[in-house]
C-alpha cells in the first residue's frame, strides 16, 4: 500500500504539534497488525489505496448513477434543502460548497486541508483525540494511509436548520478508503449532518475504514445520521467517538439495510459535560451472508448525564448479526436505558444481543436495558390476516413496522427514502 | 331457525373440531340469516372461542368432520384472509399488541382500502378513539380502548357476518355502552332502511344485550348446541337455575 503522508504539509505546525503527529505515527505503526477486539479479521495489505478524482464544479455535473446511487443514503444534488455539501470520490474531496445563506456559520473541507490550515488547533483538540490511534490495525491504516475525510464546523451559537450532507464514495474494486471525519459544533451551535456511504455499480471486494471525531460544545446538540448503501463484497470498519460538553446532545440514527460482507463498529458517546445527552437509533437488516457487529456505547461520565439507545435488527438469508449496547456509568447522578429487539426471519441466520451494563463507582447509577430477539408472532399475523391482508402482506407491514423507530431530526426526504428501503427489503423478506 | 329468504348466510353442519388431539366440538348445527343476530352462551370451555375460530380459520382447530358454508361458499378452503375479504369479521377477545402498526393503518386495511379520511374521522368519533389512531394498535391500550379498537376495525371492515368474542369482557360501564352501541350500529343500522348484518355474540353475562338486539340465543354444552330460543331467556333460566339444569330441562323438552 502506497503510504500517505500528511505530516509533510505540516511544517506550519508548531514543535508540539509535530511531536504529536509523530508519537501518532509511532503508535500507529505498533498497532499496524493488531487484530480488532470484534469481528472478522481482514487482510488489509490485500488493498490498495484509493486513486485520486477530478473536482467537479457542481453536484448536477456528476454522473448519473452516481448521484442516484448517493441520493439513497440521503445525499442529494439539489442543494436548495442543505446548508453545505461535501462530496468525496475514492481519495478526493470532489465538491465542497457552504450554501451563501449559512457562509459565516459553517466550515466544510477535507481533514487534510482542515490540518494544513489550523494544524495547532486540530492537532491539540480534534486529532486523534476522541479515538486512539492504536487502537487497532484499521485505526492504525487511517493514520498511516489516510485518504482525506471530512471537516465540518459549525460556529459557536449558529443553529443551522437546514442539513449538512456529506457523501463518501468509492467508484474503484479492490481498494480501501481511509478516511479520517472530524465534526465540530462549537457552544450553543445546532447541526443535522447526513452522512451516506455508498459505492458504485459493479464495484467488488473493498475496505471501507472511517475514523469520525464529534466534539459537542456547551449547550450544543449534533443530529448525525448515517446510511450505508454497502455491497456482499465489501468490509467496512468504522470507529466513531463522540465527546459530548456541558448540556450538548448527540444524536446518531444508523441504517443498514444492503448487505455487506462484514462490518464492525461500536461508536463511544463520551458523556463528559454536566446534563449531556446521547441518543443512538439503529436499524438494521441482514441479508445475504453478511457478518453484522454493530454495538452503541455510552460513557456516562458528566453529573446528570443521560442516554438511551434503541436499536431494530432483523435478520435473513445466512447473515449473522450481533446487536450490541453498553452503558457505562461512572457518576453518580446519571440514567441510561438501551432497547435492543430482533426478528429472525430466516433458519440459517444468527442474532445475538449483548446489552453490557457497568456501574464504575457510581452507586447512584441507573442503567437499565430490555433485550428481546422472536420470530414474528403468529398471532399478530393471524391477526393482520383477519382484516384481510394476505399473509405476506400481514409479514411485511409487522416487518415495517418493527423497524419504523422514531429518528428525531430527519429531515422528511431521507425519511420517506428510509421508508421506501424498508419496504423494499420487508417485501424482499416473502 | 330463521334461515332467511335466501337461505342462511352462514351454515355449519355437523362440524366436529379437535385442538391438539383433543375433541371440543363434537357435531354443532347452526345456521345464522343475513339479517340475524345470534348470541352463543355455554360455560367455559364449551367450545365457544373454538367455534369462533373455526370460523376464522385459525390454525391449530383441526376440522375432523363436517362444513361450513358462507355465501355458499366452502369457507374450510380458504385462507384466513380470504375469509375476511369475503366479508366475514371479529372483535377479538383479547387480541394481541402489534409494534409499529397504527390502529389507523389496521382500520385502513380492514376497509380493503375504501375507507377514506372522512369515514375514519366518523368511526374514531363514534368509539371516541382519538390519539388512539396513531398509536401501535393495543400497546398499552385499556380493556376498555382495546375493545373500542376491534370495533373500529369492524366498523371500517363492514363485514356481512360480524363475530363478537365476549365484547363486554374487562370493559367498564361506560365503554360497554359504546361497544354496545357499536354493535348494534353495525349489526342494524342508525337508520331503520339501512341494511342488516349477520353477528354471532359470544356472552357470559348478557349485559351486552342491553344495548343490542339480539335475535335467538343458542346454549353450547360439550361441544354441541344443547338448546336455542329467546336469549333474554336463555339467559334469564341459566341464571336462575345454572347451565347444567337449563341443558337438562332442554333435553327433556327435546
Amino acid at each position: 500500500m502506497q503510504p500517505v503522508d500528511n505530516t509533510a504539509q505540516l511544517r506550519n505546525g508548531s514543535p508540539a504539534t509535530l511531536t504529536r503527529l509523530a508519537e501518532i505515527r509511532a503508535l500507529a505503526e505498533s498497532a499496524i497488525d493488531k487484530p480488532a477486539a470484534l469481528g472478522p479479521d481482514i487482510d488489509i495489505s490485500a488493498f490498495t489505496t484509493v486513486s485520486e478524482q477530478q473536482r467537479v464544479d457542481s453536484l448536477a455535473s456528476l454522473e448519473k448513477q452516481v448521484r442516484e446511487t448517493a441520493l439513497m443514503s440521503g445525499f442529494t444534488a439539489d442543494e436548495s434543502q442543505r446548508s453545505a455539501s461535501y462530496f468525496q470520490m475514492d481519495r478526493t474531496p470532489i465538491y465542497e460548497r457552504v450554501a451563501e445563506a449559512f457562509g459565516g456559520a459553517i466550515e466544510i473541507m477535507g481533514t487534510e486541508d482542515a490540518l494544513v490550515r489550523y494544524p495547532d488547533e486540530m492537532v491539540e483538540n480534534y486529532w486523534w483525540t476522541a479515538v486512539a490511534p492504536d487502537k487497532d490495525k484499521y485505526t492504525a491504516l487511517v493514520a498511516l494511509h489516510q485518504t482525506e475525510g471530512y471537516f465540518i464546523r459549525v460556529k459557536a451559537g449558529q443553529k443551522v436548520d437546514k442539513p449538512i450532507q456529506a457523501c463518501l464514495f468509492i467508484s474503484e474494486s479492490n481498494v480501501s478508503q481511509n478516511l479520517h471525519n472530524v465534526i465540530v459544533v462549537e457552544d450553543g451551535a445546532e447541526a443535522n449532518v447526513i452522512t451516506g456511504c455508498n459505492i458504485g455499480t459493479g464495484v467488488k471486494q473493498g475496505l471501507h475504514a472511517g475514523i469520525s471525531e464529534f466534539f459537542i460544545g456547551k449547550g450544543a446538540k449534533l443530529t448525525f445520521t448515517m446510511v450505508h448503501n454497502w455491497d456482499q463484497d465489501f468490509s467496512v470498519r468504522p470507529r466513531t467517538a463522540a465527546i459530548i460538553d456541558d448540556d450538548g446532545t448527540f444524536v446518531s440514527n444508523y441504517v443498514l439495510l444492503k448487505p455487506v460482507r462484514s462490518i464492525q463498529a461500536f461508536p463511544v458517546a463520551r458523556l463528559e459535560g454536566a446534563r449531556s445527552r446521547a441518543v443512538f437509533n439503529t436499524i438494521v437488516s441482514g441479508l445475504g451472508d453478511s457478518v453484522i457487529d454493530l454495538g452503541t456505547e455510552a460513557q456516562l461520565i458528566g453529573e446528570g448525564s443521560r442516554s438511551e439507545a434503541v436499536a431494530r435488527t432483523v435478520s435473513r438469508d445466512n447473515s449473522v448479526v450481533y446487536s450490541r449496547g453498553r452503558l457505562i456509568g461512572r457518576t453518580n447522578d446519571c440514567k441510561a436505558h438501551l432497547d435492543c429487539r430482533g426478528i429472525v426471519q430466516s433458519a440459517t441466520s444468527t442474532q445475538w444481543a449483548i446489552p453490557d451494563l457497568a456501574s464504575e463507582g457510581a452507586p447512584g447509577a441507573e442503567l437499565s436495558h430490555e433485550a428481546a430477539i422472536s420470530p414474528i408472532a403468529a398471532e399478530e399475523v393471524y391477526y393482520l390476516m383477519s382484516r384481510g391482508a394476505p399473509k405476506d402482506e400481514a409479514v411485511s407491514m409487522i416487518t415495517r413496522g418493527f423497524l419504523d423507530i422514531e429518528f428525531p431530526g430527519l429531515p422528511d426526504a431521507l425519511r420517506r427514502q428510509i421508508d421506501a428501503a424498508i419496504e423494499e427489503t420487508s417485501r424482499e423478506s416473502m | 331457525m330463521a334461515t332467511g329468504a335466501g337461505g342462511p348466510l352462514l351454515s355449519i353442519r355437523d362440524l366436529h373440531v379437535r385442538i391438539g388431539g383433543r375433541d371440543v366440538l363434537r357435531g354443532v348445527n347452526l345456521a345464522i340469516a343475513s339479517d340475524e343476530t345470534h348470541v352463543l352462551l355455554g360455560p367455559n370451555g364449551s367450545g365457544k372461542t373454538t367455534l369462533l375460530k373455526t370460523i376464522l380459520g385459525m390454525p391449530g382447530y383441526e376440522v375432523d368432520q363436517g362444513s361450513i358454508e358462507f355465501k355458499g361458499v366452502d369457507l374450510l378452503t380458504l385462507e384466513i384472509d380470504e375469509r375476511a375479504r369475503l366479508g366475514i369479521g371479529i372483535a377479538f377477545q383479547r387480541p394481541p399488541s402489534v409494534r409499529g402498526v397504527k390502529l389507523r393503518q389496521i382500520m385502513e386495511l380492514a376497509s380493503g382500502g375504501r375507507a377514506g379520511e372522512g369515514r375514519l374521522s366518523a368511526i374514531a368519533e363514534e368509539l371516541e378513539l382519538g390519539q388512539m389512531l396513531e398509536r401501535d394498535v393495543n400497546m398499552g391500550f385499556s380493556g376498555g380502548e382495546a375493545k373500542r379498537s376491534e370495533m373500529g376495525q369492524l366498523l371500517a371492515q363492514q363485514p356481512d357476518l360480524a363475530l363478537f368474542d365476549e365484547p363486554e369482557s374487562g370493559v367498564d360501564l361506560d365503554n360497554i355502552a359504546v361497544v354496545g352501541g357499536a354493535i348494534q350500529h353495525l349489526l342494524k343500522g342508525p337508520l331503520a332502511n339501512d341494511p342488516r348484518r349477520a353477528g354471532l355474540i359470544i356472552t357470559h353475562t348478557g349485559h351486552i344485550l342491553k344495548y343490542v338486539n339480539a335475535d335467538v340465543g343458542h346454549v353450547l354444552y360439550e361441544g354441541r348446541i344443547a338448546c336455542s330460543g329467546n336469549p333474554l331467556d336463555l339467559i334469564a333460566d341459566i341464571g336462575r337455575q345454572g347451565y347444567e339444569k337449563c341443558v337438562e330441562c332442554a333435553t327433556c323438552n327435546l
